[in-house]
């Protein structure tokens, strides 16, 4: 009876392993804000973690969506392929930000958030065995989708000049020799992103330039991530490689709805490029037509207003320079070191001199995640560890620093400060 | 072809490839040295799209494409708009795999339905629409060379799906019964031999949809037992699209498979708000399954759009709440909805008779079939002259009378697509001008004759 009850289990057990996962996700499950959102979701603790405003957005953005949603027909499906309304309405914006004309129809795709289009190119564009090249820190999700497609990622870090007493973004350069190493035959693309997350840093043109060259050089597509392209600070300008001489035709440039107008949870995006590159870019995920009419609008609103102060492009950016400064304030007033961005809205703070002890935490992982458990726990205050933006051989070069996200509300940064005050206290 | 191919090297300068044409995908298909898929050409998928585009270049009556043309219920619409105008939070990123407050509305209302207890954190996942949740199933559970069976006829974007996950479609059609007049979507059957005969070493997965699109079939419990039978016997994954589900007509009762014995824990049961809640445009649906197999959809999930817009699902949350309260009583939405199709199903029925079309009474969903064989036109269009009969009177029905509806052979293979190329598809979820629009043309022509 034995034998036949350990035989079914052991049957079972075979029968059960077949319910595998297809191999495309190998390794992929993990994921740093499934696992720190949970822990930063506890309402007592001060969220300066994930990186989405706690400002609203405009009113006019929530009004036309609220508009839209009156209006019967609009809620219904749309056209399947792009929404006349807001691919002409980015055409517009783009067209005059590119100076060229763009084809709201041919070089033009919405998607599901940034995060969406990455997907579409990356997906379309990189295939089984092709390198493509990603800058550390990156934007997580980078890696596992090359992978997800069948690449090889190959990472270069960003490299801290050293000597300077106050550090900004701008300090970070990647190594032309360094660079230029990394290309090779099987390099497909390489993915930028500016103003970058979390650094901050805005490539500057030549920086551009030297990408540009490289990529010409080896005939490689650039996947240009430029979610955060309005919020650049006083001093810094925000330079688009595909308006570089010979990029337009093999660069896709991303941006989005949720980063531009503060409102995250539209998970609207667009990718801009040649047409021959973006009719490979299908999106299998349709848009609501309500968000998209809205979107609009507020594209079309801002267009006009280009240049003016009360241009939410411009004013935006005016008013997170000022939370920046006052969070950067902050944070040396608790004896830490921050890395002041030139752009975007996350902030690097060195907190080596804290010197504080976590030995009794977990060994195998880097400090930075065991100082950010640790600090929401005992400190009620939620950031990001940055080597979640590295591959494994550079942690050892980012596990002092952690992640802060600025675009939130006053009261919002008062409570991190009363924290951070009565820290240094002990 | 040629520009197709065109396009494909402009960008991928540096590899060799083989382009073959792939005859149960009805595709080309372009594979690498490693016989990896680099892409593939039109499929039948884009049929939708050339229709839809033919009805408004005719300004047609458009009884083609599947959306209400009128507005979701007031509860629904006030809770959007409430929920836009409630706090800062509405408009940031949500919890990824689905809103707090909905996952927790649907586990506990497809709970008492399934009659298992659904944890919303593990057991479900929202996406956007349930297009992406079909997506996430493939992508996530079918590998290189797996078989996928697909029950025929089939919402056209299955077989896509099947493909660009590397998997190999394998088709089983529903029958029409021999024997007496097919008066009903109930007289289509699968054949539990047929069915059987199909599944080999290789089959990963089975889809199913029911109510089904687009006949309209409601699945009965015996013959869900039959293919959940199959399923255990050979470890099948079942993936049923049930997107339809609140729409059954004539006292047609919904089964859902994943109720079965045996079959919660190899099943993914797909759903969609805007089937549930008349607003497609929201795009926002779910699966709902074992943990053991969301948890691999969830990786596809986070890497591919990773959270869904907040609003539309707050909306939503509220939606099954108050459907939750009112289950079964006559001011459920649920109860509401099909009776008001019922009504509409029944008008466009006698208007396709009056003109001697056969129509297939659907037993749930949208759409109608209808048998168009004895009808004589001529149909004399020398630029339609090599595509199937079906294509050609459709074609000729939304030019020469201004009436737009949607071949039935495209929801089918290309080796079945000759033997079912006597049926159209007409939507009936309009409001009743369109249907008296259409009723009025029908008229006109059947004067005519």
């Amino acid at each position: 009876m034995e034998v036949v009850i350990l035989f079914c289990i052991l049957l079972q057990h075979v029968m059960m392993s077949r319910h595998t996962h297809a191999k495309r996700i190998e390794g992929l499950d993990k994921n740093v804000w499934v696992a720190f959102t949970a822990l930063a979701a506890d309402p007592s603790v001060v969220n300066l973690g994930q990186g989405f405003p706690d400002i609203p957005p405009p009113s006019y953005v929530k009004e036309a969506l609220a508009k839209a949603a009156s209006v019967d027909r609009m809620n219904q499906y749309t056209r399947g392929f792009g929404h006349p309304s807001l691919v002409k309405a980015l055409s517009q914006v783009y067209g005059k930000v590119y100076g060229r004309q763009i084809d709201p129809l041919k070089e033009i795709l919405v998607t599901v958030g940034g995060y969406g289009s990455l997907f579409s190119a990356i997906q379309a564009l990189v295939e089984e065995g092709d390198e493509v090249i990603i800058i550390e820190p990156f934007f997580d999700c980078y890696v596992p989708m090359v992978r997800m497609a069948g690449g090889k990622p190959v990472l270069i870090p960003l490299r801290l000049k050293s000597g300077k007493k106050t550090i900004t973004s701008a300090d970070w350069f990647l190594d032309p020799d360094e660079l230029a190493g990394k290309f090779n035959s099987k390099t497909k693309a390489i993915i930028i992103n500016t103003p970058n997350n979390p650094i901050g840093k805005v490539f500057t043109k030549d920086e551009l330039q030297m990408i540009a060259d490289l990529c010409i050089k080896h005939d490689t597509l650039c996947f240009s991530d430029e979610v955060y392209e309005w919020l650049v600070y006083r001093g810094h300008q925000h330079v688009k490689i595909a308006t570089l001489p010979g990029m337009w035709d093999r660069t896709v440039t991303i941006g989005s709805a949720g980063k531009t107008f503060s409102v995250t949870g539209w998970k609207l995006g667009w990718s801009i490029g040649p047409e021959h590159l973006m009719k490979h870019l299908q999106t299998v995920m349709q848009n609501s037509l309500l968000v998209i009419e809205a979107v609009a609008q507020g594209l079309l609103l801002n267009y006009e207003l280009m240049d003016q102060p009360e241009c939410y492009f411009t004013s935006l950016a005016d008013e997170l320079e000022g939370k920046r400064d006052r969070l950067a304030a902050i944070v040396e007033e608790a004896g830490m070191t921050p890395v002041i961005p030139e752009g975007g809205y996350f902030m690097l703070v060195d907190v080596t001199a804290l010197n504080q002890d976590l030995s009794h935490m977990d060994e195998d992982e880097a400090y930075d995640y065991k100082f950010v458990k640790w600090m929401i726990k005992e400190k009620k205050l939620a950031a990001i560890p940055v080597t979640a933006f590295v591959g494994e051989e550079s942690t050892k070069d980012f596990e002092k620093y952690i992640r802060l996200c600025f675009i939130k509300q006053d009261g919002t940064l008062d409570a991190a400060r009363s924290i951070l005050k009565s820290w240094t206290k002990v | 072809w040629v520009k197709f191919l065109q396009n494909i090297m402009a960008t991928k300068t540096k590899r060799i490839y083989e382009l073959k044409w792939n005859k149960p995908s009805d595709c080309f298909i372009l594979t690498d040295t490693s016989r990896n898929i680099i892409a593939l050409s039109d499929s039948p998928h884009t049929h939708r799209v050339e229709f839809t585009q033919l009805a408004a270049d005719y300004k047609a009556v458009n009884l083609g494409q599947g959306f209400p043309d009128f507005s979701p219920p007031q509860f629904v619409q006030e809770a959007f708009c409430k929920a836009i105008s409630g706090g800062p939070q509405m408009h940031q990123y949500t919890r990824a795999f689905g809103h707090p407050p909905l996952v927790k509305s649907l586990a506990k209302f497809f709970s008492r339905i399934v009659g298992q207890d659904i944890d919303p954190l593990e057991d479900i996942l929202v996406t956007v629409g349930a297009y992406q949740a079909l997506f996430c199933a493939f992508q996530g559970l079918i590998d290189e060379g797996d078989e996928v069976i697909i029950i025929e006829p089939f919402f056209d974007c299955y077989q896509p799906m099947v493909v660009m996950a590397g998997g190999k479609a394998v088709y089983v059609p529903l029958r029409p019964v021999k024997g007496s007049a097919i008066l009903s979507s109930g007289d289509w059957v699968l054949s539990a031999d047929e069915l059987a005969s199909k599944i080999t070493p290789r089959t990963k997965a089975i889809v199913i949809n029911t109510p089904n699109n687009p006949l309209g079939k409601v699945y009965k419990t015996e013959e869900l037992q039959m293919i959940a039978d199959l399923c255990i016997k050979h470890n099948l994954l079942c993936f049923s699209d049930e997107v339809y589900e609140w729409l059954t007509y004539d006292g047609a009762k919904h089964i859902k498979i994943a109720s079965l014995p045996g079959m919660w824990e190899r099943t993914v049961t797909v759903g969609s708000a805007g089937k549930t809640f008349s607003a497609t445009g929201w795009k926002v649906g779910w699966a709902i399954g074992s943990g053991n197999i969301i948890k691999y959809m969830k990786t596809i999930h986070q890497n591919s759009v990773y959270h869904c817009a907040t609003a539309a699902q707050e909306a939503v949350a509220h939606g099954f709440e108050r459907e939750y309260q009112l289950f079964g009583t006559p001011e459920s939405y649920f109860q509401q909805l099909p009776a008001m199709l019922h009504h509409k199903r029944k008008k466009l029925a006698l208007c396709l008779e009056s003109v001697g079309l056969q129509p297939i009474m659907p037993e749930g969903g949208y759409f109608m079939v209808t048998d168009i064989s004895s009808v004589k036109v001529d149909l004399n269009d020398p630029n339609t002259k090599d595509e199937l009969y079906d294509f050609r009177f459709v074609k000729w029905l939304v030019k020469e009378k201004g009436l737009a509806t949607i071949p039935v052979s495209a929801f089918y293979s290309p080796e079945h697509s000759k033997e079912f190329d006597k049926y159209i598809r007409f939507c009936f979820v309009k409001e009743d001008s369109t249907l008296d629009a259409a009723e009025a043309i029908l008229r006109k022509w059947s004067q005519k004759e």
